[in-house]
């Protein structure tokens, strides 16, 4: 696979970087090169944040996201901001819960991804776990899905695996 | 070889100090560099070290010079608004040789600047920011796993040369989590312990090869400290004969190993009609250029000081009229040196301080512009 740019954006508390940090850590099980990056603002809870992971087999030198080919946006903000200019050939996900109306587009997907956190799981934490799922579900197909299971499995809290 | 991993720059950080022996960590957290204070603070205690959280970063700084000269490998780490408060400590380190590591994780300045941004405005500040002349070793990553080695090799550089090390990095190679290799055994330096019995030593005598050997406090051995400039037996003077003698051999202490500690790395240089001369996460994006340059037809190369201070000058030769790039996340502090060595008319700087990190396509168009004018 050549360089694959993956950009997930939303509000601090969503749990977005360690999102970041699972599929990163399935795409070093899986041999490949990999970066994960962050960006948010000096605010401890809150914000606008994004995390970024970049896969590839070649090796990776800049390691900020440049022409992204997934995105996922679970804010109003986010979606202005990274969802609107995005070029026809990226995959955009969209969190409905948070975003009310998306402008149409080939390569979307509209979700309600919280809403459906809090209904099936009844907490809106696992809103990012929930996310990654469909991530791998319309775009990584570098990644085999047992990877990303197992890295969400390591990361999860003890008995919350089985819910 | 262990298994490949994923692994944040701080963490490598925290994790390459313990494996080079350090069991002492005293700072005042602050962001960009907290995790590495979160690491220690779970892993010291656990391998029978020390972490304290002191009341700021100058009581840090003087604790980790007390637990060094107790015999305890010792770190900070810090950025720019502590690290102007560590300067004053830091001198006291250069001057008694102390050896310690301090690691800046850069964000914008000045002042509280830009808390999560990146940044390279301190390396001017790494080399000067403490008064009076006094030798330093500063040390550049550009990635995770390098970010672990150079820890290890700050800490060896200290023990050797008794001297103050800091591992500049920036936010970007800090916050980055990166795939890893981390070795399974690693090579340790030790500071030399004195041979001699106590009532024979003295504890700045110069015969040995400028670096005296140094004794634990506590051990039996008189070892008086102080900032003053000070004689062989470690008491005050102001014997200009002994002062000199003093200050000449501590600016001068390094000169013997700078093949030892100039570390740089030089990619495409053989036949490069244009250098791009980058360090940290800038020379991440400036060897995406040089590939980029490559393949449209322009011969660019890299030259990557990883020893920042002392800068690598005698590894860096370049060819007579070849244009040097110098982007650097600031207005321009290291190019002075880039100056100095290939003069005024061949060096190009590139600045970018916007809280951004630069990209491969500006330090691209920089190459075109100069290949143009040439």
């Amino acid at each position: 696979m050549g360089r694959l740019e993956v950009v997930l954006t939303g509000t601090g508390g969503q749990g977005l970087i360690l999102a970041a940090i699972m599929l990163a850590e399935a795409a070093v099980d899986a041999n490949l090169n990999v970066v994960q990056t962050q960006s948010y603002g000096p605010e401890a809870r809150g914000g606008a944040s994004r995390a970024e992971v970049i896969i590839s087999q070649e090796a990776i030198y800049y390691p900020r996201v440049l022409q992204p080919e997934l995105v996922l946006t679970m804010s109003e903000a986010a979606y202005k901001k990274y969802g609107l200019n995005l070029p026809d050939n990226a995959v955009l996900i969209v969190d409905s819960t948070y975003v009310h109306e998306m402008r149409p587009r080939t390569n979307a997907y509209y979700l309600p991804i919280s809403h459906t956190a809090q209904e099936r799981i009844g907490s809106e934490q696992s809103a990012n776990v929930m996310a990654l799922g469909l991530l791998a579900a319309v775009g990584i197909a570098a990644l085999p899905f047992s990877l990303l299971k197992s890295a969400v499995e390591r990361r999860s809290p003890r008995g919350s695996a089985a819910k | 070889m262990s298994e490949a991993r994923l692994m944040q720059g701080n963490e490598a950080c925290a994790a390459g100090a313990i494996a080079a022996g350090a069991r002492f960590f005293a700072g005042y957290p602050i962001t960009p560099s907290s995790e590495i204070a979160e690491f220690m603070a779970e892993q010291l205690p656990r391998l029978g070290g020390t972490f304290i959280q002191m009341e700021d970063e100058i009581a840090s700084m003087a604790a980790v010079i007390g637990a060094s000269l107790a015999g305890v490998k010792s770190l900070t780490a810090t950025s720019g608004p502590g690290f102007s408060l560590k300067q004053e400590n830091l001198g006291y380190a250069a001057a008694t040789e102390v050896p310690c590591v301090i690691i800046n994780v850069q964000r914008g300045g000045p002042s509280t600047g830009l808390p999560t941004s990146p940044a390279q405005g301190d390396v001017m500040q790494a080399r000067w920011g403490t008064h009076g002349d006094h030798p330093i070793i500063v040390l550049s990553p550009a990635t995770v796993q390098e970010s672990y080695e150079l820890v290890i090799t700050a800490f060896n550089l200290a023990e050797e040369f008794r001297v103050p090390v800091i591992l500049l990095l920036d936010e970007v190679v800090g916050h980055l989590r990166e795939r890893v290799n981390l070795p399974a055994t690693v090579q340790i330096v030790n500071r030399k312990k004195p041979e001699v019995p106590p009532e024979r030593f003295s504890p700045y005598g110069d015969d040995h090869g400028m670096i005296p050997p140094m004794a634990n406090f506590g051990a039996g051995y008189r070892h008086h400290v102080t900032g003053l400039v000070h004689d062989v037996n470690g008491m005050p003077t102001v014997n200009p004969a002994l002062v000199t003698k003093f200050l000449l051999r501590l600016n001068h202490k390094l000169d013997p190993y700078l093949a030892k500690i100039s570390l740089y790395e030089q990619i495409l240089l053989e036949d490069a009609e244009v250098i791009v001369l980058a360090y940290g996460c800038t020379a991440r994006a400036a060897l995406e250029a040089v590939y980029l340059a490559r393949s449209s037809g322009i011969k660019a190369g890299l030259f990557r000081p990883i020893t920042l201070w002392p800068f690598p000058e005698a590894a860096f030769v370049p060819r007579q009229n070849i244009p040097i790039i110098v982007p650097e996340m600031n207005c321009g502090q290291l190019v002075g040196e880039v100056v100095k060595i290939a003069g005024r008319h061949n060096v190009y700087s590139l600045s970018r301080i916007d809280g951004e990190l630069i990209t491969p396509t500006q330090i691209s168009a920089k190459i075109s512009e100069v290949i143009s004018r040439v």
